[in-house]
């Protein structure tokens, strides 16, 4: 397939296997953010590949993974709502809530749909004028644009029975979090090429600087991430700390100001809590006071599902920081399987523990 | 943000006490909805073999009979319609008890409303799959169900076949040496599904590869090849049927990704949608773990077939590991291919 099968070739991955190799001369520990990028690394069994002493980590930018349990059990409320349907991207549907899932309450009577895009939703509204759609808007910087663009679109044509679930989080909040804490093992990021594509990179610049910590924008095909290894040791390895863009046939400085544009125009940057995690200061996007009524979170009264206590069963949030491996975890194939998950980072297809699980249950398990 | 950040994590979820659709998805939710209701309830040696078709004796003749419900939706997509599927997904499930299929039954459970002609057009689609694979419509059954009760029509077609050799094909046979063979490329029928339900546009459409394959395995065993096991690659895919076979055979079986075919629309298909093709339904696609030294035999039998002019060794069975699928990946490493959990769901990014 051109422009895919050039970035999947086995000798080149060799190639670069070989540069890393001659290169390292000493333990490193590099954390790659984006969920999709661990799904490629587990996938392709990346990590297996490269020298021992380069460690890679899995971060926090699974997006099913981070969305709080207070938001599913908002989702899940309102989907079982008999005026309402609800619509989200699929894996979602998994997502365990405090007592259970949206597939469950699918199976119950509640009318749950899987879109492929924000703006089916609002075509879904548009089709049933009497009844209320909810789209959950979940993700990183990189659905933010096309969120953005259904409730502006929504909003500029009247379409009054449309409303969002707003989850949105962002990512250098995320990395500085992880870099501030006293227990931080990242001595290099690979930072997730879609989101740059969208944000550029320009504002990973000053965490390079102050955190004195390489960041290389990096793809998601093998050898994007081969190489973005490569890049990020080599900075280590000559005591340098910039931002590099690996993801060049994608990514620019300044990113997609269009879409940019879109996404200030509808959000605004605020405290949002991640799971697993914690709140985390200017973290996240919510509707600007300007689309309120587009708010779902405003339309339907959800005061009766407020923050629930997650037991700490099983160590999601230290996965999600890259502090410790799935397989280290004491549930991990035994208590905590993808069929019953205690986490969202065994649910979802990007979440950690289900790479790990789906992929390397044999080799680490 | 506080120095340490703030560590716990979800509830469990509890086990799942309504029927979800992926507990119709061909992965492990579905396995265990067989174990717990059916197979516990129902159990007895030829339903316990787990074998598509069940093999009875009747005097001095084997028998393989099978049943199986449709209920796709389109009706009509490229390379088929519910139809097509009902006829040749009953005579695959024969042909993977190595058995020639002597006639089906077709039930038929049709909504309030549906054009007269739409169901022509399905039945005649039916008539004209059971004369490509030689078989006849002996009997049947039609029910009407209130508007809203159904999705069109769904179709139960259930088949018998005569057992005229003497192999014993089912997983227990399977043993280390074996090799594997899929008999063509994969993923075209679920992409063709998809493609036409998300309105998805390419070049030319992924046609379904809907086929019946009585005629492939007879040759087969015709040939003297020794089969040890058959499974064809329906819900679930290629790797929920090895995945089944490895469970079922208590073996290791190990393939080479980089052998296995996928068309390159199905690629860009999966791609876009955030599936993998190894997971995606097939119709007319089988694997066939046949005696390590019979493989070369096998291949060339099979590609005498337009429906298997792709076939290829794929991998082996190994002697380690019971019940574990691994994989080489694309590009050197090995992992493993486990059976999935539910449907496959579209990913957010």
């Amino acid at each position: 397939m051109k422009y895919m099968d050039e970035y999947r070739d086995p000798a080149a991955a060799e190639a670069w296997l070989k540069a890393i190799r001659g290169l390292v001369t000493r333990p490193w520990t590099i954390m790659e953010v984006c969920g999709g990028q661990t799904h490629a690394i587990v996938k392709y069994g990346l990590d297996e590949l490269l020298p021992s002493q380069v460690q890679l980590l899995h971060g926090p930018g699974c997006p099913v993974c981070v969305t709080p349990l207070e938001k599913i059990d908002r989702a899940i409320a309102l989907a079982s709502r008999p005026d309402v349907i609800f619509c989200s991207f699929g894996d979602m549907l998994r997502v365990p809530g405090t007592d259970r899932d949206l597939l469950s309450v699918k199976a119950s009577g509640g009318d749950v749909r899987i879109v492929y895009s924000p703006l089916d939703a609002v075509e879904v509204a548009r089709r049933n004028p009497d009844r209320q759609v909810v789209f959950f808007a979940v993700g990183f910087e990189t659905t933010a644009p096309g969120n953005a663009m259904a409730v502006h679109q929504a909003k500029m044509t009247g379409v009054r029975n449309f409303s969002i679930l707003v989850s949105h989080v962002l990512v250098p909040p995320a990395l500085e979090a992880i870099l501030g804490s006293p227990t931080c093992r990242v001595q290099g990021f690979l930072a997730a090429g879609h989101v740059c594509a969208v944000m550029g990179y320009r504002e990973y610049e000053p965490i390079a600087e102050r955190y004195k910590v390489p960041i290389v924008v990096t793809g998601f095909e093998p050898l994007d991430i081969l190489q973005g290894v490569y890049l990020c040791v080599k900075q280590l390895e000559e005591g340098r700390a910039e931002v590099e863009n690996q993801y060049a046939r994608v990514v620019s400085a300044d990113g997609n100001r269009p879409a940019q544009s879109v996404v200030s125009e509808v959000f605004e940057v605020v405290n949002r809590s991640w799971r697993g995690i914690g709140e985390i200061g200017a973290s996240g996007l919510g509707l600007r006071e300007a689309f309120a009524d587009l708010d779902a979170e405003r339309r339907f009264d959800l005061s009766a599902v407020g923050p629930r206590p997650e037991p700490a069963e099983c160590i999601s949030g230290l996965v999600l920081q890259g502090r410790k491996k799935p397989n280290e975890c004491p549930a991990f194939g035994i208590r905590c399987t993808p069929e019953r998950p205690l986490g969202a980072t065994m649910v979802s297809s990007e979440g950690a523990c289900a790479a790990y699980y789906r992929h390397r249950r044999k080799a680490e398990g | 943000m506080k120095d340490e950040l703030a560590l716990s994590c979800p509830v469990p979820a509890g086990r799942y006490e309504q029927v979800l659709m992926a507990h119709g998805g061909g992965g492990r939710l579905m396995h265990q909805l067989l174990e717990r209701v059916f197979l516990s309830a129902f159990s007895n040696p030829a339903l316990d073999t787990g074998h598509d078709a069940a093999v009875l004796d009747v005097g001095s003749s084997r028998i393989a009979f099978t049943t199986d419900s449709y209920v796709v939706r389109p009706l009509f997509f490229p390379g088929g319609t519910i139809g097509t599927l009902a006829v040749n997904g009953t005579v695959n499930d024969l042909a993977m008890a190595g058995a020639r299929p002597l006639g089906l039954s077709a039930g038929f459970i049709i909504e309030e409303g549906l054009p007269i002609e739409t169901l022509e057009r399905v039945v005649a689609s039916m008539q004209g799959a059971a004369k490509e694979a030689g078989v006849a419509i002996v009997t049947g059954d039609t029910k009407v169900v209130d508007r809203g009760k159904g999705d069109g029509i769904f179709i139960n077609t259930a088949g018998v076949g005569l057992v005229e050799h003497g192999l014993r094909i089912a997983p227990a046979a399977v043993q280390a040496g074996d090799a594997v063979i899929l008999s063509g490329d994969v993923g075209r029928h679920g992409m063709a599904i998809m493609a036409v339900r998300e309105g998805l546009q390419f070049e030319s459409a992924i046609e379904s590869d809907c086929a019946p394959l009585s005629g492939p395995v007879l040759d087969l065993i015709g040939a003297g090849v020794e089969v040890h096991c058959l499974r064809d690659l329906t819900r679930g895919g290629l790797a929920s049927a090895l995945n089944e076979i490895a469970a079922g055979a208590g073996v290791g079986i190990a393939i080479d990704e980089r052998q296995v075919p996928v068309r390159e629309d199905v690629r860009g298909a999966c791609e876009i949608l955030g599936f993998d093709p190894l997971y995606v339904a097939n119709e007319g696609r089988f694997v066939v773990f046949v005696a390590g030294r019979d493989r070369g035999r096998a291949v060339e039998v099979l590609r005498r077939h337009a429906s298997c002019e792709a076939a290829v060794t794929i991998g082996h069975v190994a002697a380690g590991d019971p019940g574990l699928v691994t994989l080489r990946s694309l590009i050197g490493s090995t992992r493993i291919l486990d059976m999935l959990s539910g449907e496959q769901l579209p990913r957010i990014c």
